[in-house]
This record gives C-alpha cells, structure tokens and sequence, in this order.
C-alpha cells in the first residue's frame, strides 16, 4: 500500500493550522472533512486571541476574514431582576492587534481555501468511520469503502474525538468535564452594532454574562459583535444540568436570557439567523487525554486544548498552536523515519515549552475552584442588591452609606469564613 | 421564539436513516432519569408514553453530542451524520 506523509482528521482550526506547516515542508497531507465545507460543523463562542500564536503561525493569517477587533471587555453579573456591570475600554487594546471576533464558517473556510493554493488537498463530506492498524501501529483511516494510508494521522476531529477514542488514547466522556454552548446568530447592521455597543467602525466587545443567565448552573452567557451580527449564547455544565433539581431543559436557558431586560435594548430589532450548539472541554489541565500514540497525534479540542479562566475562555489559539506544533513533530519524526509513539513523544514536550500546556497547567486548579455555585447564584445577586440598595433614594431618610453596605453585606453572607476562604484559594489560581 | 422555529432557520441535509439509535429495553427498565430529554439544546428528545418508546427527531440534530455525555446507560448510539448530511452551519 502506497503512504502519504499525513492524514488529517477535520478541517477545523487545529487541523487546518497543522496541514499549513506541513506544506510548508512540502509534506504530503491530504485533509478530510465530514462538513459541506471547512467550518460548516463548528461553533466558536467566539474570539481569537492572536497574539499567543502570532510568531509561530507565521503568515498563515495574513488576509484572515476576522469579524471585529475586540476592544471592550464587559463582564456582567445578573441577579434576578437586577445586574451589575464592569467596562473595559484601553487604548491599548484598540492600537494592538489582540483579539478577534470570528465566525467558523467563513474563517475555516478561509483557511481552507488558502491551504488548497498551497497545493494541499482538503476533502470535504468525507466521514471517517475508522483508523486502519498495522503491527500496533496507526498507519491510516477508512472512510466507507475507501481508505487513505499515511505515516501518520492526526486526530484534529473535535470534542468527540470519535478518532482519539479508537486509538485509545481518550477516556469515555464523563459529564463533569464538558459543558454545552448554545448560540443564536442576530443580525443587526453595522452601525447600529457601532452605536448601540458604544465603539467606532471594525471595532468590537466582548461581553460575559454570570448567574442568573444559567439560573445558578455552572456556566454563563457570552456575547461578541460581528461585523453585522452578534454571537449570543449560553453555556452551561453537563453535569450541572443532569443535577439541576429546577428540572431545566437547556434550550430554554437561551430565550429566559434573550428577555432579559440587559439584553433586549441590545438585541431588538435582529434577526435570528441560525442557531447552533457544540460541546466545550471544561476539565482543564486534568482533562486533558493522552496526546500522542503509535503513528497518531491528538490536536486542538480533540486533545482537550481549551481553557476556562473565569473571566474569559480560550481554546481556538490553542487548537491552532496544537496543530503548528503537531506539523513540528510530524516532521522531525519524517527526517527520522520514525512513527513510534517513542518518536512522536516530543509532541508533548514541545507543547510544554508553549502557551498551551504551560497556560493550561497554571490555571490547573481553576476547574475545581468553578465548581462551586456561589460564583453562579450568590455573587451575583449579592453584588447587585448591594449597589442597588446604595442607589435607592425614596421617601424616607436615607441611611448611611457604609452602614447600608456593612449591614447587606452582614445580611447576605458576604462576611464569613466561607467568603474568607473562597478569596484565600485564589491564591491557587 | 420556539425552539422548533429556530431550528427551521437553519440549514439541514436530512438523511434517510438516523445517526442516533437508542436501545429501548435500557430507557424503558434501566433509565430513571431520562437526562437526553432536559440537555438536548434542540428539545429533539421526548418520552412517547403511548408507544412507550424514547423518540429523537433526528433530522434537527445539531451535532454537539450532549445526550451522548449525558446518557450514563448507554441507551445512546450516536455517531456523526454521513458525510454530505446534517446541519450544515453557515456561520457558527
């Protein structure tokens, strides 16, 4: 049987980034995607943070189609009826380039099409039922009838990795370690996403909504401006969800947050143009399956690679840094001549040297300190009752300032050994 | 806006033959809790009583795999759609 260097899994970002080092190198790699096209199966929140990957993804995003510079970060927390907010604006952000919202299906493809003027071939509506074996070793996948054989494959093929599974190399997916993000497209045109989000032509915010948008589940609301849409959605633990006692079906998380009074003035008037779900890795460092086997390496979402900090999530500049250091790997192990898992080990020693593994084991801790549902019910509504009640002025003698917050904060709970030990362990994060 | 009028804005390529099965026996004498049902972000999931039977509307599948993690007794069998069937996301 004749060999091509590489087959890759998914042309998602990892997938794609990992095939346009290859070609660099002039490696043979052929692409394949279940999908009408790169991007039509996959769902970002979403934005890219470029500057993690800038260096070593070379000139691979000159022209990228991004959406909007993020230049607003606003986080939000929602109590039941009220809700409190922070705005971030810096020059800084808007003079660099920092992040980017995007949208997967134009950039995916994008991508794609920029990879086939490399000469490399991306197949798409091209399912992948199974890796083909020989003497222990990965040496290919199969596809219906058809079989592609290669040095080595690359699992680039997403959250359910159906590929890392065959190779053994991922546990089964346990509800804890994954939430699901549910999105809808509004479109609304540019200048009123301009004037309604408060910021100049290109130029875009990031939103993250916590508590009550999830009615106290693990999990929060996002929001990105398009150029002439914005990304709304919700996100929300597995587990959490399983366990709720308030017997909550997911899809109504959504339009209880669409109505919200925080939401509507931003999104009136848009139209709904497509509405998508997909699973995110939420297990962090822990969560994080076996990288690499004989002739076979896991990337991006497949491997784990994504990344809740609390304040933002992360995952795409990991998928796309996975898939740069896999093409790394692949072609050190070609000069080598050697496909081995011994040979491929590297892939995860290069990792450690970047960003991903590095990012990820920092914030190791953070998956435990999230799961706690203070961050989803009390905080939230803590936070904003107690700037509420500072700003109520009525008929009646206004008491004073510190004792209303002193005496709320007494109230509330916010003063006790649980609150002194939830500050302590930030320590750890 | 209902859920079924969001999926119908979306852009789908039905197959004839679902890419989710469910085994039956195990929802009907194993499952208690019947989790597909409250996580499927489409509501694709729903108890028919009558026929005593788990039934999914596949063809509104959005492919994220949720009942998959969520369904601890296995009832579940899902794999992706053939290549050139399912959601086809035109922005996602």
């Amino acid at each position: 049987m004749e060999k091509i260097d590489v087959v890759i899994v998914g042309a998602g970002l990892s997938g794609l980034a990992c095939a346009y080092k290859l070609a660099e190198k002039d490696m043979q790699v052929i692409v394949v995607e279940r999908g009408d096209f790169p991007g039509s199966k996959n769902v970002t929140g979403g934005r890219l943070y470029i500057m993690p990957i800038e260096k070593m993804a070379g000139d691979m995003l000159e022209g990228a189609p991004f959406e909007r510079k993020i230049v607003r970060e606003r986080w939000s927390l929602l109590g039941d009826e009220n809700s409190l907010g922070i705005d971030l604006t810096s020059e800084k952000f808007r003079k660099e380039n920092h992040s980017f919202s995007i949208l997967r299906a134009t950039f995916d493809r994008w991508l794609a099409d920029k990879l086939m003027e490399k000469g490399v071939f991306v197949i798409p509506k091209y399912r992948v039922d199974d890796l083909r074996w020989e003497n222990g070793m990965v040496v290919g996948v199969k596809a219906g009838e058809e079989e592609i054989y290669a040095h080595v494959v690359v699992a680039a093929d997403g959250v359910l990795s159906f590929m890392g599974e065959k190779a053994g190399l991922r546990p089964k997916m346990s509800p804890q370690n994954y939430a699901i993000g549910i999105k809808e497209i509004i479109e609304l045109p540019e200048q009123k996403i301009n004037d309604r989000f408060n910021v100049e032509t290109g130029e875009g915010v990031a939103h993250l909504f916590l508590g009550d948008v999830t009615k106290g589940l693990f999990g929060g609301g996002f929001l990105y401006t398009n150029k002439e849409s914005v990304s709304l959605g919700v996100v929300v633990g597995i587990k959490a969800l399983m366990e709720s006692k308030q017997n909550i079906e997911a899809h109504t998380l959504m339009d209880m947050f669409k109505n919200r009074y925080e939401l509507r003035t931003l999104i009136q008037d848009g139209s709904v143009s497509e509405y998508s779900a997909h699973v995110i890795p939420e297990g962090g460092f822990n969560g994080i399956s076996k990288l690499y086997g004989n002739g076979i390496l896991l990337t991006g979402d497949a491997a784990g690679f994504a990344l809740n900090m609390g304040v933002t999530v992360r995952g795409m500049e990991f998928a796309m840094a996975s898939g740069i250091v896999a093409a790394e790997t692949i072609i050190q192990a070609k000069e080598a001549n050697d496909f081995s898992e011994k040979s491929l080990a590297c892939y995860e020693t290069k990792l450690k040297e970047t960003f991903v593994l590095k990012d990820l084991e920092t914030c190791k801790a953070m998956p435990a300190f999230l799961d706690n549902e203070s961050f989803f019910t009390f905080y939230p509504k803590c936070f904003s009752d107690l700037v509420e009640k500072i700003m109520w002025f009525d008929e009646g003698p206004k008491a004073g300032i510190g004792k209303t917050a002193w005496n709320h904060m007494r109230s509330s709970g916010m003063i006790g050994w649980k609150r002194l030990m939830e500050l302590y362990r930030i320590k750890n994060l | 806006m209902k859920v079924e009028e969001k999926l119908a804005i979306n852009a789908f390529k039905t197959d004839n033959e679902s890419h989710i099965t469910i085994n039956q026996k195990i929802c009907r004498t194993k499952c208690t809790v019947r989790y597909c049902i409250a996580v499927c972000p489409g509501h694709l999931y729903s108890y028919n009583e009558e026929n005593n039977e788990m039934v999914v509307e596949f063809a509104g599948c959005l492919e994220c795999g949720t009942c998959k993690i969520a369904c601890l007794d296995g009832a579940i069998t899902w794999v992706y759609p053939k290549g050139d069937f399912g959601v086809q996301y035109r922005y996602g």
